[in-house]
């Protein structure tokens, strides 16, 4: 605890937590390149969004960069061939999600020459109209590296028509262990900024802030060598977590709040990762799709930590063996992490696939997941203090317990970005953020019976409807059939009637 | 491919924590009062010692009962995070340092069973189970409550060794009138009963000096000003409270008493008497700051602390017991929920009133 720390602390000025980093050594070991796996496993979500489409038969050739599965719908990317070879199938594997559920995949065999499909042209990138700029970085698959993996044409796009005016970039990896974003920032500075280049020309923002944590020396001085004096700022900020949350960020760089119920866009700031930097630099220029990103392998059970580049659809299992694997043959691991500790998912085995999101792989023992029984909330406010949103999550704890979730939502429950500050300080280690991923579920579940229910009931009053209209019709048309009858019959007795008389004339 | 099964349940992120636990909380209170505590058995001797051992022993021991009654889970845990342990010591605190051995025992039981498992253990309860022990005895038992002995070393006579001691503590003869003398609020108050004003009566009272060091009559512990206000100071630099509501207790007490005492210095007490005394640094360090029973944002904190310090002065000046901290706290645990339920937080993205903030004309698409 610095003395800065403690005066922040003493004025109240210190929302968010100061974890351990645990980044280096591994931010400090040069990068490793692991060669292309036999298999690749390519789920077609990685992204948020609708899941991608495949557009490759089983047993079909493709090269390298290839598109595989298309984009489907208004928000979603496509996925291409990380090196060249085989499709052996299409079928269920392990997601990257700690329920382990299964996601459909394309499964690759690679041939082994990692040779280059066909590429678009490189060109000039200030000589495309935004326009142009988007439609290559959504050909290209890009998607938010940081890990919410937000496809960022999509963005790109929305804020040349949003007047941005600020580009904000995320330089701030401030999930502990991490350093793939150090690392980029450190080897590719030049790149980086290019790429930051690209995209104010893209959305048309007059300043590019990047916002690197002051626990990166290295990142920031190759950084700033890189930007020079020009529109690109470097901006140093305080080491905290979760410092590269999009809100936070925004706050601390441009001093502006995002409206709780508004997007970045809409002050006119959008936010963007160094890494998203430097996959929308190669998209553009270069056209190549995103196939390849630096993975962080950490945790005190990793033999050798370190920052390895790997291709899209690795199993991690793979990548720990390349990395070194594990001390002791991973005697002692207590929990498999993909992400980062405080926001990453756990995972069931390590025969998941790196996806275009997954910054790390973190194999940890007990003492730093340092799990417990919870106990009692003994209202000690301290998560109060960390929340970096601002919320109460004691109470809002509380009410999803009784299942207020009502209340809970009035306690600004959505508002919760699920950060893990207030799990992470609470000394009766209640699993604050469990409660509130439970709760926002079961809303989602809600609304979705609610929908269905509508549905339903809609439904069945078009069903009732229709079946008053046709008794109605039937009755209708009975009752003309009836007419019509009793008219013929009428008719019928008129005609015998006058048959009747004529006969009767007759006979007379 | 899915022939791997699931091998633990899923955990919801983070993955690592800060390392603090309840446990740890306790242990740096008690490390913060152990100075006072000492000072106080070096000033008091043995009986004080046996005081404090049984109203500790007391409170742990009848908290092990009620979790057992309740059939509570992992009661061994939750006895050792310490919170019943340190209601005790906080108990201790505030009791007279010779009290006869009933006294820690009824407190104990007050404290743990009424004051905090009625209310549902842990975490539950509405007032500070110290301090309604403490009220609850000095209703029930104005007499024993306020015997104050004259401290050991300062006062001349032998101090009385560990069979004395004992013998003190559990026969509850009366002490020779030689050994007990008024605290310095009660005697105020005495006297200005007796038509005395205050600049006579505090006349040939202890010295300001000899009060910052706690040499002078009063309950067990809770009148070495200084060494409490320096634990206070501790748990503050290792972020166990805020400033919020130490502050907000002294300003509450030093503000209404300077000007009072600008006004007709022979009626109301100087404010730096009124800081020095009684049970204000314990209260406002270590008892006003209770988790459970004071707010939680720091705002709140600061309204529940003028609060405090208030009531404290309005008791001490106008009411009918020298001391009013106890009583002061206890009402606004009262207010607690109330100043929880309107001071919140300002929520990121939004105004005080929980509205989104407003979305800039001229932007958005
Ligand atoms: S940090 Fe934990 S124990 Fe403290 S108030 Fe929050 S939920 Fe309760
Ligand atoms: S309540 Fe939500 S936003 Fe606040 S600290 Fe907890 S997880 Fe983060």
């Amino acid at each position: 605890m610095g003395f800065m720390n403690l005066l922040k602390h003493l004025l109240s000025d210190d929302w968010g937590v100061h974890p351990d980093d645990h980044k280096r050594p591994a931010a400090d070991a040069p990068v490793r390149v692991m060669p292309v796996p036999q298999r690749l496993y390519l789920p077609l979500q990685q992204h948020l969004g609708g899941p991608a489409r495949p557009v490759v038969l089983v047993g079909q050739q493709v090269s390298k960069g290839e598109l595989i599965a298309e984009a489907q719908g208004m928000v979603s990317a496509p996925i291409h061939a990380p090196t060249s070879g085989t499709i052996v199938a299409v079928s269920e594997i392990t997601a990257p999600h700690p329920s382990g559920l299964t996601l459909s995949a394309i499964i690759l065999e690679a041939d082994g020459r990692d040779a280059w499909g066909e590429l678009p042209a490189c060109v000039d990138p200030f000589s495309l109209s935004p326009a142009e700029i988007g439609q290559r970085v959504a050909a290209a698959g890009v998607v938010g590296m940081g890990g919410a993996a937000f496809p960022s044409s999509v963005k790109l796009v929305g804020a040349s028509r949003a007047k941005v005016t600020t580009l904000v970039i995320n330089g701030g990896e401030c999930e502990p262990y991490l350093s793939c974003d150090d690392r980029l920032m450190r080897d590719q500075a030049a790149a980086i900024i290019d790429g930051i280049r690209i995209m104010q020309h893209a959305t048309g923002a007059n300043v590019a802030l990047v916002g690197i944590e002051d626990n990166k020396p290295e990142a920031i001085a190759a950084m700033q060598r890189a930007a020079g004096r020009g529109d690109v700022v470097i901006r140093p900020v305080p080491a905290r977590y979760p410092m590269g949350s999009e809100k936070q960020l925004i706050q601390v760089l441009t001093g502006t709040e995002v409206p709780a119920d508004g997007r970045p866009a809409d002050i006119g700031v959008i936010v963007h990762n160094v890494g998203t930097a430097l996959a929308v630099r190669a998209a553009v220029r270069e056209g190549k799709p995103l196939i390849s990103r630096l993975v962080t392998v950490n945790g005190q059970c990793a033999a050798y930590p370190g920052n390895i580049e790997v291709r899209i659809g690795t199993l991690a299992e793979e990548v720990i063996a390349f990395a070194g694997g594990l001390k002791g043959d991973g005697l002692g691991l207590a929990r498999r992490i993909m992400g980062g500790p405080m926001m990453g998912m756990q995972i069931p085995h390590w025969r998941v696939p790196v996806v275009k999101g997954s910054s790390g792989i973190l194999a940890l023992d007990a003492s730093e997941v340092a799990a417990q029984e919870p106990n009692p909330c003994i209202r000690c406010g301290r998560c109060v203090k960390a929340c970096p949103m601002g919320l109460l999550p004691l109470e809002m704890s509380a009410r999803i317990r009784n299942q207020a979730y009502d209340e809970a939502i009035d306690l600004g429950l959505k508002d919760c970005i699920a950060c893990g500050c207030c799990a992470y300080v609470c000394p009766s280690t209640i699993p604050l953020v469990q409660y509130f991923v439970h709760a926002k579920g079961e809303l989602a579940a809600q609304d979705r019976t609610k929908l269905r229910n509508d549905a339903t009931k809609k439904l069945a009053l078009q069903r009732q409807e229709r079946l008053a209209r046709e008794a109605r019709e039937k009755a209708e048309a009975a009752a003309r059939r009836k007419a019509e009858r009793e008219a013929a019959a009428a008719k019928v007795a008129a005609e015998a009637a006058a048959v009747n008389a004529q006969t009767q004339g007759e006979s007379a | 491919m899915n022939s791997h099964v699931l091998t633990a349940q899923p955990v919801a992120s983070p993955h690592a924590h800060g390392g603090n636990s309840v446990g740890r909380t306790m242990f740096r209170v008690q490390w913060a009062l152990l100075p006072a505590t000492l000072f106080g058995f070096w000033l008091y001797g043995w009986p004080s010692f046996f005081m404090w051992l049984l109203t500790v022993a007391a409170c742990v021991g009848f908290e092990a009962l009620a979790l057992k009654l309740m059939g509570a889970p992992r009661i061994k845990a939750s006895l050792l995070d310490g919170s019943a342990l340190l209601t005790g010591w906080l108990l201790a605190l505030t009791l007279p340092p010779w009290a006869p051995w009933w006294v820690p025992v009824l407190g104990g039981f007050i404290a743990i069973i009424i004051g905090k498992q009625v209310f549902g253990g842990v975490g539950q309860n509405v007032f500070n189970p110290a301090m309604v022990a403490r009220v609850a005895l000095l209703v029930s038992f104005p007499v024993p409550l306020t015997w104050w002995v004259h401290p050991l070393p300062g006062g001349g006579l032998p101090a009385p060794d560990v069979v004395e001691g004992l013998r003190i503590f559990l026969t509850s003869l009366p002490v020779p009138d030689a050994m007990t003398s008024a605290s310095l609020l009660g005697h105020a108050k005495t006297e200005m009963a007796r038509g005395i004003d205050l600049l006579h009566s505090l006349g040939g009272e202890s010295s300001r000096l000899q009060s910052w060091f706690g040499v002078r009559a009063g309950s067990f512990g809770e009148s070495a000003t200084l060494l409490i206000l320096a634990g206070g100071l501790y748990l503050i630099a290792c972020r166990i409270i805020s400033w919020h509501t130490p502050l907000a207790v002294l300003a509450g007490v030093a503000l209404p008493a300077a000007i009072a005492h600008g006004i007709d210095p022979a009626r109301f007490l100087a404010p730096e008497t009124h800081l020095l005394s009684g049970a204000l640094m314990l209260g406002a360090f270590f008892i006003a700051t209770d988790y459970v029973t004071s707010p939680n944002t720091a705002l709140g904190q600061l309204i529940f602390g003028l609060g405090v310090g208030f009531v404290t002065w309005v008791i001490r000046s106008f009411g009918a017991y020298p001391e009013g901290m106890a009583f002061a706290v206890l009402l606004m645990n009262a207010l607690t929920p109330v100043i929880d339920r309107f001071i919140k937080p300002r929520i990121l993205g939004r105004d005080r009133q929980g509205k989104p903030l407003d979305i800039p004309e001229g932007q958005g698409a």
